[in-house]
């Protein structure tokens, strides 16, 4: 499992014990395991299909796994509603932003605001860190730039004030130096005592901001620990599953076909 | 003169249409619901008052005040159970339990009272009076009256949505539900608020439609439901203005129509609707194509 | 040898393909015995209930052709009963012109597929919620339109003419087998239909419709087909209404109720199954016999049991009989036997209508 620096004194914030997701008939996930301890910055990274914004979508409980817990500070979530789970402490910046269109920038933090907890964030502090945005909070949110929008969805997930923050693939149908000048401003958030948990597809930039990493492929883990300890060689043959950490040849759905009539049987 | 006559009682219908239509309105925008039962539920208002006025003596033009709580409350109940279930399963599913639902309002109103045409009465004899400008244009007072509480219901409902905390949540999960729940909002409570002010509004606007005319368990379907629907349409959806737009568009048109032949007006109306549904189906007021 | 090569060879071997589980022989010579037997009631049961039958026969066509619309096609219409109506017309001004009604119900079918062609026009571009509003506008203005022609009847409908040189025996009879016939048409043709490429077509438009289309699936083409032969099957089912009231009237021909009766048949029944709407047929003809004096009680409880079982049991009730027996009477999907299972765990695919479109 993961070897942190430093202590840990406490329980994680938030731990995946045997996760397993299915989409129908498809897995997605398969026994997935790990822990996010509080200050860290966790980024999970692999290719597309992998599997890493189910896990998200998952902990934030907008999908239901099929076996496997969800912990939040030690407290079993699996089956909490996904508005619970956000009240309690989880804010995700879902994968392409889905602000709401028809509102404002200032609306839509104030939804973000609308059950949010005690702490140092609010709207005002939200503007401080986008310079650009009091200007603009009374613009729709379709008439801003990807990454202008990237920033309203950070900022309306931040103004709850949530204990972890759940990024999905910030840098989606971004130009890389945007991405860059959003990344920048992660360290700010991270002083207010926040844990970031991260999806990525941009490796380098995942690298960068980490302080653990963990490697999805097909649904599996390829690789888990510090960006310090890790070459990019096993970067590499993580990420596209070469080499010992490569998945075995047999896909293990073949069993499947024939173990039940419909999508929705489970029975082998 | 005769023409301006029809085109001003147009307009005032137009009032009432809106009233209608604006609960199926904001089903449709915020739930993507079409609530087949909609004209039915006007229906169930008048008959509600009716009791309501039978037992507790209350006048006419103030039985709004226990009839619309009520069918709001109801509201709040059939979303969160039945229509929430209904939507768990998909539109299919919905259309078909909306319309079940419907049928059974209609025929148990049939069973349970009888088929009988109704009115609720106006005690006040000034309400049912009319005033004359010019000698061809003669207004009810009852119907600007109704206009008037039509253009006041919208605008206060416009301003709830665009100022208040649950109109901003409305709008949020009218928009993308899952990524208000991702800011702790339970959409299913916001649908039940979005039924109760649908039930509500649809039940003032079905008291209205007694005091100025007949209902019986029929009514809902075969009147109330496609001029609601039409009025949606032709104004387009995502606004209350649009709706009272095409509720006034509405009217005008039967009232052209029953100019040009008597037996004409409500074809005339479904002429427009039709009219509006195949070249301009996001309506007059909207910018976005249909989806 | 080559993968390719490999699992050719292996496919070739040992996986089969059929149409049904079972020999699907015996259900055919059943059908054919059920049809029949049917036939020959007019020479066995009274006159009441070959009357009877009658009504089941409009209900059953019309069930199956809003189970075609709704649970292959995904189109939900509350305005088939424009078709019910427009061949009931379409009969009586035949009848008007001398022809005989039941010489003209053929021809007031394909009328209404003609028919169905401009009205198809006017709402192919909606969608679910639009649709179904769209199409009961549609019925009501057409309604309105025909109210117009008092050569015809105008508001208050007029009596079927060509019947009075029928004695009354004759006329039921007759009256019975063209019930029977557009039924046992209709059905046919649906099952044929479904079970060829059109079949295919519309299931692959039910699960994704881009990727059908793109797979060069003619999406557009495959719903006007089917809201033609709908048009074609309620308007036949509206001649026999014609014939079996020996009068058209048009606010009992265009009433909403005939979509209340053939939806809520489809759905107790099952929707997307073809055997579905024949169980509900069956299920709506009982519950309105027995509550026959308690007026709109039947159509209380019909609503109630439709809501219900939408809601908790998808499938209809011939979808629970069929989780639990593994039946299809008219086998329109494929199975897929593994290699060495011996028939005994067979894959189904397909063919299973109303499952995922919801």
């Amino acid at each position: 499992m993961t070897a942190a620096t430093g202590e840990q004194t406490s329980a994680p914030l938030l731990e995946i014990r045997d996760l397993t997701v299915h989409h129908g008939q498809l897995r997605a996930l398969e026994h997935i395991s790990l822990r996010v301890f509080s200050g860290e910055v966790y980024a999970i990274i692999g290719a597309n299909g992998a599997g890493k914004s189910t896990l998200l979508r998952t902990i934030a409980g907008l999908h239901t796994p099929t076996e496997g817990a969800v912990l939040l500070d030690g407290k079993d979530v699996t089956k909490v509603r996904p508005e619970k789970r956000a009240i309690a402490g989880i804010g995700m910046v879902p994968e392409g932003r889905r602000l709401f269109g028809s509102l404002s920038v200032e609306e839509n933090l104030q939804v973000g605001a609308t059950y949010a907890r005690k702490g140092p964030w609010n709207i005002g502090r939200v503007y401080e860190l986008f310079g650009w945005m009091r200007d603009r909070r009374s613009q729709k949110t379709s008439q801003l730039s990807g990454g202008e929008q990237q920033s309203v969805a950070i900022g309306r997930a931040l103004v709850a004030n949530p204990r972890v923050l759940l990024l999905d693939e910030l840098s989606l149908g971004l130009a890389p130096v945007i991405v860059q000048r959003i990344y920048e401003t992660l360290p700010q958030i991270l002083a207010t005592g926040l844990t970031v948990l991260l999806v990525e597809q941009d490796v380098s930039q995942a690298l960068r901001v980490a302080t653990h990493i963990q490697c999805l492929l097909e649904g599996r883990t390829t690789l888990q620990g510090i960006p310090a300890d890790v070459t990019p060689e096993q970067v590499e043959a993580a990420y596209f599953g070469l080499g010992p950490a490569a998945p075995p040849a047999e896909a293990p759905g073949e069993e499947q076909l024939w173990s039940g009539s419909t999508p929705s049987s489970r029975a082998s | 003169m005769v023409w301006v006559n029809a085109i001003i009682q147009g307009i005032l219908t137009g009032g009432l249409y809106a009233l209608f239509a604006c609960g199926l309105s904001l089903m449709f925008g915020v739930m993507k619901v079409v609530n087949l039962a909609h004209g039915d539920l006007a229906v169930v208002g008048g008959y509600v008052a009716l009791g309501v006025i039978a037992v507790t003596h209350i006048p006419v033009l103030w039985s709004f005040v226990i009839v619309v709580p009520v069918m709001a409350a109801g509201g709040y109940v059939l979303q969160r159970t039945v229509i929430q279930a209904a939507l768990d399963r998909g539109v299919l599913t919905t259309l078909i339990v909306t319309f079940g639902l419907s049928v059974v309002i209609e025929n148990a109103l049939l069973q349970f009272i009888n088929a009988n045409s109704h009115s609720l009465g106006v005690g006040n004899a000034i309400i049912t009076d009319s005033f004359s400008i010019g000698s061809h244009i003669q207004i009810a007072y009852l119907l600007l009256l109704i206009f008037a509480v039509a253009v006041v219901v919208l605008l206060g409902l416009q301003s709830f949505l665009s100022a208040s905390r649950y109109g901003r949540m409305i709008r949020a999960v009218a928009d993308d539900k899952e990524a208000a729940q991702l800011s702790g909002i339970d959409y299913r409570h916001v649908f039940g608020i979005a039924a109760a002010i649908a039930f509500g509004t649809v039940a003032l606007a079905g008291i209205g439609y007694g005091m100025y005319s007949q209902f019986s368990p029929t009514t809902g379907t075969d009147t109330i439901l496609l001029f609601a629907f039409a009025a949606v349409v032709i104004g387009g959806l995502g606004s209350l203005w649009g709706t009272l737009l095409g509720g006034v568009v509405l009217g005008v048109a039967q009232q052209i129509g029953s100019q040009i032949n008597v037996s004409d007006q409500v074809l005339a109306g479904y002429i427009v609707f039709l009219l509006v549904l195949i070249l301009r189906p996001q309506g007059l007021t909207s910018r976005r194509a249909q989806s | 040898m080559t993968i390719a090569a490999e699992t050719n060879v292996r496919s070739a071997e040992n996986y089969r393909v059929t149409r049904s589980r079972r020999n699907v022989a015996w259900t055919g010579l059943g059908a054919l015995v059920v049809v029949v037997v049917l036939a020959l009631f007019p020479y066995i049961v009274y006159a009441g209930t070959t009357t009877i039958m009658v009504q089941g026969f409009i209900i059953l066509t019309l069930a199956s052709m809003w189970n075609l619309l709704a649970g292959y096609a995904g189109l939900v219409s509350v305005g088939q009963q424009a078709f019910v109506g427009l061949g009931a017309y379409f009969v009586l001004i035949l009848a008007l012109h001398g022809m005989s009604p039941f010489a003209a119900l053929p021809v007031a079918a394909i009328g209404c597929g003609v028919a169905a062609l401009p009205l198809w026009w006017l709402v192919s571009r909606l969608r679910s919620g639009y649709f179904a509003i769209a199409t009961w506008v549609l019925a009501a203005t057409v309604m309105l339109f025909i109210e117009k022609f008092s050569s015809i009847g105008g508001g208050t409908g007029m009596p079927l003419p060509g019947v009075t040189g029928y004695s009354p025996t004759l006329l039921t009879a007759d009256t019975y087998w063209a019930g029977l016939a557009v039924t046992v048409i209709a059905l046919a043709a649906v099952y044929l239909l479904l079970r060829g490429r059109l079949g295919l077509v519309l299931t692959a438009i039910r699960d994704d419709e881009v990727a059908a289309r793109s797979s060069g699936a003619r999406v557009g083409l495959a719903r006007l087909l089917v809201f033609v032969v709908a048009g074609i099957g309620c308007g036949a089912a509206g001649g026999v209404l014609a014939i079996s009231q020996l009068q058209v009237q048009p606010g009992a021909v265009f009433s909403v109720q005939w979509t209340a009766e053939m939806a809520f048949a489809v759905i107790i029944g099952g929707i997307g199954t073809i055997e579905g709407p024949i169980l509900g047929t069956i299920v709506y003809i009982v519950l309105q016999q027995t509550l026959q004096s308690y007026n709109a009680w039947y159509l209380i409880i019909l609503g109630l049991v439709a809501i219900v079982i939408a809601l908790f049991a998808r499938r209809g009730l011939w979808g629970l009989i069929d989780d639990h027996l593994h039946i299809r009477l008219f086998p329109v999907g494929y199975w897929l036997w593994a290699p060495g299972s011996g028939g005994r765990r067979g894959l189904r695919g397909l063919g299973r209508g109303g499952g995922k479109h919801s």
